[in-house]
């Protein structure tokens, strides 16, 4: 197969990705994260109406009426489906839903709610917390495994390029006002996972290089081992995108968030191998001795 | 790489057949217990609902901290040593004591041994911490004290819960501790919670108490409200007769009113009770407390001494039901507060099985026509063991009867485009060892050996995060970190010893073709 020069392209790129990273930042910073009512608390209803009788205006309005705080009304999949979520919680009031059922019949005529979460104060602080966590945790996993595998340098430039990953969709999503809930932690999650697999199968070759060729420079050798792999990074991202996009067209509508989230993710994690992980080995000047000194130890 | 011995090919076999039958056992009925496993669909799928109850302690502690105030009393009198001012504020006992007696009481809570501070012996720390000023104390639960309170305020709390639950009759109701203060309870195939709701929501703390017609009585009086809100009453603090003492309770209907009543039958303490109480309040009004709140409050006409009774108040049949279930079922320690609410009805349980399917289908064909298009026969081979590694996964989810949630689905669809991966690496690697070698089999082999600690990196990354998402994770998450987890270690298996397999028989047969990859 020809060799593509990715060399060329590092300093370019890593511009881009740098412009990426900070304005997803000013993103994540002053417009934040649409949390759902897993993160922020809340009631969040799925109702499917019969078929002439809704449109979002008209729902919007009857909420409305119920001082029920601030209240959202999407489409949901379906032109009869709709989500409706909004502050206020009141588990504790068993007639709670059922009050709402009745007078959204009496203004919109029939409807069937599909699915109800409701979610206390106390227990959306928690899963906030315990998400963060389990996302810093696995980065923290994650760093201390290559660590072991692999020299610092590399810990590095896998870590940066998985930083890389995470920010920018959490960027996107915040651009776009996508709802953050639990499934997106999880993609999130499998997205570290992913990149970090990526980054590694092309830093397994970048070390086997280092041994085979002796007087080729990093930058070089960056190079020769991206395109020794792309076959692999091609096939492998295409299957996992094929099955991703699957679910995102087939996979129906509580399902859209967290693919798109992993649609996102392996794009940029496959980016983020080659384009971040790489030029941190250049810039940090691994060579040939880096991995002798640490084999003689 | 390439050898395998005929045990090894024989025990692949078996164990691939196996479990792959257990995938094949969700679609057929079996008579047998161990083979006819099903795996379990998450609320998420079969619809249901799932409820998080949390315990409200302060009643319980204020209430342990009056009768540990009457302990007290008792045992310094036995002890002759005088104390007084007893207050409870914030959640602590105060009390004075004689000046030339606080050096006792210190040692008589501090004692390892002590009886009236016990715990020390068992856990090491007093059930109360105390601190002293002058001759004044303060007593606090210590932290060990207060998680057995708690400890044992839950479990008579879920064992209500449980029977309240089991008395509706829902189809296999999970109840679960979590931490010690919360209580899980899911619902399979419940998609209007509403009763179950307003029955775990009341404490259904029964008390009969005479209504009294002065403010000044010897034990008190407290003003309550009817139930509908229309009036109230001053009612006596003695409590007659508490819901402890009912045996039995059951929706009736009075024959001479014609309305809905709960009849209910007392034990002989409480029979004893009441007969005596009635008996010397007729002309009086009973009051039937619920949960703070009168019910109704008839007027003894006769004593009631056979130790039945009914219990009247503008009841619906349901509602009598209800009231007869709560009472049979005892009275919750404390409030249980709902703070977590999640329903799904059956109807979209049933489209995301379909979504789910639908997309695995279309998904599984996707990657399949993909390997084929650039791998040819090896594609073939990759494909084969993305079936069986199908097969296998979903057998071990079954045998472990797993729980199958719609990211679970979702997990397995992931599984599908990643699995691929190591057979690509391995694929790749075999076709750069063919350029430099001519034995075809000395170049498979080392292709096998060469990717790989590639393929264990990368898989041992996404194990990671699939196992820290076990943790961390909940109800429909965790499913999916199972699919995901599950599929790695199904992955390898079929990567290296089907897939492995079939390319090692085909690479002898064939080791003189040119291009064999």
């Amino acid at each position: 197969m020809k060799t593509i020069y990715f060399n060329k392209f590092y300093k370019s790129f890593n511009i881009l990705s740098g412009i990426l990273i900070i304005a997803s930042l000013v993103f994540l910073i002053f417009k934040g994260l649409n949390f759902g009512v897993d993160f922020k608390g809340g009631t969040l209803i799925e109702l499917r109406t019969d078929k002439s009788s809704a449109n979002i205006t008209k729902i919007r309005d009857s909420f409305n009426q119920m001082n029920l705080g601030d209240v959202s009304v999407k489409n949901f999949g379906n032109e009869t489906d709709f989500v409706v979520k909004f502050e206020k919680q009141n588990s504790n009031d068993p007639q709670f839903i059922e009050e709402i059922k009745t007078k959204l019949s009496n203004s919109i005529g029939t409807v069937d709610f599909r699915r109800v979460e409701n979610v206390g104060p106390k227990v959306s602080a928690e899963l906030l917390r315990s998400g963060v966590i389990a996302i810093a945790l696995s980065l923290a996993a994650m760093l201390l495994y290559i660590w072991i595998r692999f020299e610092w340098q590399f810990s590095l430039g896998a870590i940066l390029a998985l930083f890389h990953d995470v920010i920018i969709t959490l960027g996107v999503f915040s651009v776009f006002s996508l709802e953050i809930n639990l499934s997106i932690v999880a993609a999130v999650l499998t997205i570290v996972g992913y990149s970090m697999n990526d980054t590694v199968v092309i830093f397994d070759r970048v070390r086997e290089n280092l041994r085979k060729y002796a007087d080729v420079k990093i930058f070089e050798l960056t190079n020769i081992s991206i395109n020794e792999t792309l076959s692999r990074t091609i096939i492998t991202s295409v299957t996992t995108l094929l099955a991703l996009l699957s679910i995102f067209i087939f996979g129906g509508e509580i399902l859209k968030g967290f693919s798109l989230a992993m649609i996102l993710g392996v794009i940029f994690g496959t980016y983020s191998s080659i384009y971040i992980a790489n030029p941190v080995l250049v810039s940090l000047k691994v060579s040939q001795r880096t991995i002798v000194k640490e084999e003689k130890e | 790489m390439l050898y395998f011995s005929k045990l090894r090919v024989f025990s692949v076999l078996i164990f691939t057949l196996v479990i792959s039958y257990f995938t094949i056992s969700n679609f057929t009925k079996v008579d047998d217990e161990f083979f006819s496993k099903n795996i379990k669909l998450g609320l998420d799928l079969q619809g249901g609902s799932y409820l998080l109850l949390e315990i409200d302690n302060e009643p319980v502690i204020t209430q342990r901290l009056q009768s540990k105030v009457l302990e007290f009393k008792k045992f310094f009198k036995d002890k002759d040593i005088k104390v007084r001012n007893f207050v409870i504020e914030d959640k602590s006992i105060i009390f004075d004591v004689e000046n030339s007696k606080i050096e006792d009481v210190k040692s008589l809570l501090d004692d390892d041994k002590s009886e009236i501070n016990p715990y020390f012996q068992q856990y090491k720390s007093h059930q109360f911490n105390f601190e002293n000023m002058d001759t004044s104390f303060k007593l606090e639960f210590s932290d060990y004290g207060l998680v057995l309170l708690k400890n044992s305020s839950l479990d008579q709390a879920i064992e209500i819960v449980r029977r309240r639950v089991d008395e509706v009759g829902t189809n296999e109701p999970n109840i679960l501790k979590r931490g010690n203060d919360r209580i899980l309870v899911e619902l399979p195939g419940l998609d209007d919670p509403g009763r179950i709701k307003s029955l775990l929501g009341k404490t259904a703390n029964l008390t009969f108490q005479f209504i009294s017609s002065s403010t000044e009585e010897s034990f008190g009086t407290e003003k309550l409200f009817f139930e509908d809100g229309s009036s109230e009453a001053i009612v006596s603090k003695r409590i007659v007769l508490s819901g402890d003492n009912l045996m039995d309770a059951k929706p009736t209907m009075n024959n001479q009113t014609n309305e809905t009543v709960v009849s209910f039958s007392l034990d002989r303490v409480g029979a004893k009770k009441f007969g005596k109480a009635t008996s010397n309040g007729v002309g009086k009004r009973l009051a039937i407390v619920l949960d703070g709140k009168i019910i109704s409050a008839p007027e003894v006409r006769e004593p009631i001494i056979g130790g039945n009774g009914q219990i009247s108040g503008n009841f619906t049949f349901q509602s009598a039901t209800d009231l007869a279930l709560l009472l049979r079922s005892g009275a919750l320690p404390a409030p249980l507060n709902i703070i977590e609410e999640r329903t799904v009805g059956p109807d979209l349980g049933k489209d995301s099985i379909n979504a789910g399917i639908m997309s695995l289908i279309i998904g599984f064909i996707l990657v399949v026509a993909f390997m084929f298009y650039k791998y040819r026969f090896f594609g073939l081979i990759a494909n084969l063991a993305l079936i069986s590694n199908l097969f296998l996964l979903v057998g071990i989810l079954t045998l472990f009867e797993a729980t199958l949630t719609l990211p679970g689905i979702a997990g397995i669809i992931l599984t599908v485009g990643m699995a691929v991966d190591a057979n690509v690496l391995i694929f790749e690697r075999i076709k750069e060892e063919l350029k430099n070698e001519n034995n075809s089999i000395v170049a498979f082999d080392s292709g096998y050996t060469k990717s790989r600690t590639t393929i264990l990196d990368a898989n041992i990354t996404t194990l990671i995060a699939a196992v820290i998402l076990f943790f961390m994770g909940s109800g429909p998450i965790k499913g999916f970190s199972i699919t995901l987890g599950v599929g790695i270690l199904t992955t390898l298996f079929s990567v290296y010893f089907i897939a492995r397999l079939i390319t090692a028989y085909y690479v002898i047969k064939n080791k003189h073709k040119e291009k064999l990859i």
